[in-house]
């Protein structure tokens, strides 16, 4: 078996986006799926410090320090883009003006709880930015992460033990051995690469899993 | 006559103690007002009670009120970053406070302060670490959390353009805080790349209409080696 990469999750995340789609990719992991959003459909980005129709990295020439994403790296602007202050940008995101939002995970549980944010309760500089505003607005969140940790250590879990980002948000889970359907508090597993069998699958996560009728075959779209 | 024009900017910190809170605009290097930020520093006001999104990074704009212990307290969504390790000692050591929040919430605190808003309820971290201790109530079957609004002494904002009236408008992302911190802060100080001519920014393109502003400043680059002069002074 060979679990997908940073990108090949990336890929196949971006085929659940539907055209007409507002989008919010969370700073780290999720900032890949725009390089593979599928052709033919009109998404729109957001980025949070203001802004809907975010285009990629310029060029070095024509770098703008206005013109930045959250993660404060270099942006351009699709035609038809808008800006906005971060009240307004705030309230497209709380007022659920936004289809989906991509996030990284430290820990999801069936319930659609996500961690995200701190792996201790009483860290000395707590780091929340944008998460808890897109976790609890977006009207749906789809998280993207390894499935276990650099250690083999559980990362689809029974319970969330680090603090929470939002409770009950998690739609979708993409990770490099499977995608997961979170809804009624399980897990149900639609797409796995090929060569893992379910028990296998099943050791690698800490919640009992269901499986779909039909599970697909999770291929790696980034390498074509 | 309505003018807000202004060369001296001590003028426009003067009568401002020690402890006083002070907001500051900007995300990332966006819409971040240096050039008042070095004057704040200049003017020896300590104790600040900081507003600000992020905390900076090196050693020149906010970074320099850290290094030189001006800030009592630090209220942001997001700490980490190059000045992380700064950030680090000062809040173990037990030189500053800082409180974390969501950034929309900020950012509606704020704006809620410039409204007349005194509290509003938010779906924003309810059942998480931050909601803790904190009032919350249902609407529509989901829980919300209540914040409160924030007002500050100050609020140093950066724009693109301004004219005399203290009409604004900044350019792509820059506009970020900065018409919120605007209108939050009970004496308003912008910096501004260029000052027009009244009329100048057509009415439908101001970002920040005037009467929020109290003290208007053109622009002036900031050398690297000036915000060590606090270092020679301290």
């Amino acid at each position: 078996m060979t679990p997908l990469t940073r990108d090949g999750i990336a890929a196949r995340l971006a085929q659940d986006i539907e055209d007409g789609w507002h989008v919010n990719l969370g700073i780290g992991m999720p900032e890949l799926v725009a390089n593979y959003l599928p052709e033919g459909r009109e998404i729109l980005l957001h980025s949070e410090n203001g802004i809907l129709g975010m285009g990629p990295y310029p060029e070095e020439k024509d770098i703008d320090w206005t013109l930045i994403n959250a993660g404060k790296k270099p942006i351009t602007t699709v035609r038809g883009a808008s800006f906005f202050d971060h009240a307004w940008s705030f309230g497209i995101v709380r007022g659920g003006h936004l289809e989906l939002c991509v996030l990284g995970g430290y820990q999801v549980a069936p319930n659609g709880d996500l961690a995200n944010w701190a792996r201790r309760a009483d860290d000395p500089l707590p780091s929340i930015g944008g998460a808890m505003d897109l976790a609890a607005g977006a009207q749906r969140i789809y998280v993207m992460m390894t499935h276990t940790d650099k250690n083999g250590g559980l990362k689809v879990v029974d319970k969330c033990s680090y603090p929470l980002t939002g409770a009950g948000v998690v739609r979708r889970l993409f990770t490099d051995l499977c995608v997961i359907d979170v809804a009624d508090g399980q897990f149900t597993v639609t797409d796995m690469i090929a060569g893992l069998s379910r028990d296998e699958l099943q050791a690698r996560t800490g919640a009992p899993l269901r499986f779909a009728d039909k599970v697909a075959t999770l291929g790696n779209l980034a390498a074509a | 006559m309505l003018d807000r024009r202004c060369n001296d900017l001590a003028e426009a910190f003067a009568g401002i103690g020690d402890g006083a809170r002070v907001m500051v605009a900007g995300f990332g290097e966006a819409g971040r007002p240096n050039m008042l930020i070095k004057a704040l520093l200049d003017s020896g006001i300590k104790d600040l009670d900081l507003i600000s999104n992020n905390a900076g990074d090196g050693e020149t704009g906010l970074a320099a009120l850290f290094r030189a212990g001006r800030v009592r307290k630090l209220t942001c969504s997001f700490p980490r970053g190059a000045m992380q390790d700064v950030m680090l000692d000062l809040v173990t050591r037990g030189e500053m406070e800082l409180e974390v929040m969501p950034q929309g919430t900020l950012a509606e605190r704020i704006r809620a302060g410039g409204c007349g808003i005194p509290a509003f309820y938010t779906p924003t971290s309810f059942g998480t670490l931050v909601a803790e201790g904190k009032e919350t109530r249902e609407f529509d079957g989901r829980g919300h959390v209540l914040e409160t609004a924030l007002k500050a002494e100050i609020g140093l904002v950066k724009a693109h353009k301004a004219d005399r009236f203290g009409n604004l408008t900044f350019e792509n992302l820059a506009r970020n805080f900065n018409p919120l911190i605007a209108a939050a802060a009970t004496r308003t100080i912008v910096e501004a790349d260029e000052i027009v001519e009244l009329g100048d920014i057509d009415p439908h393109n101001v970002h920040s209409p005037g009467v929020f502003t109290n003290y208007v400043f053109t622009t002036q680059p900031v050398s690297e080696e000036s915000w060590q002069d606090w270092r020679k002074s301290a």
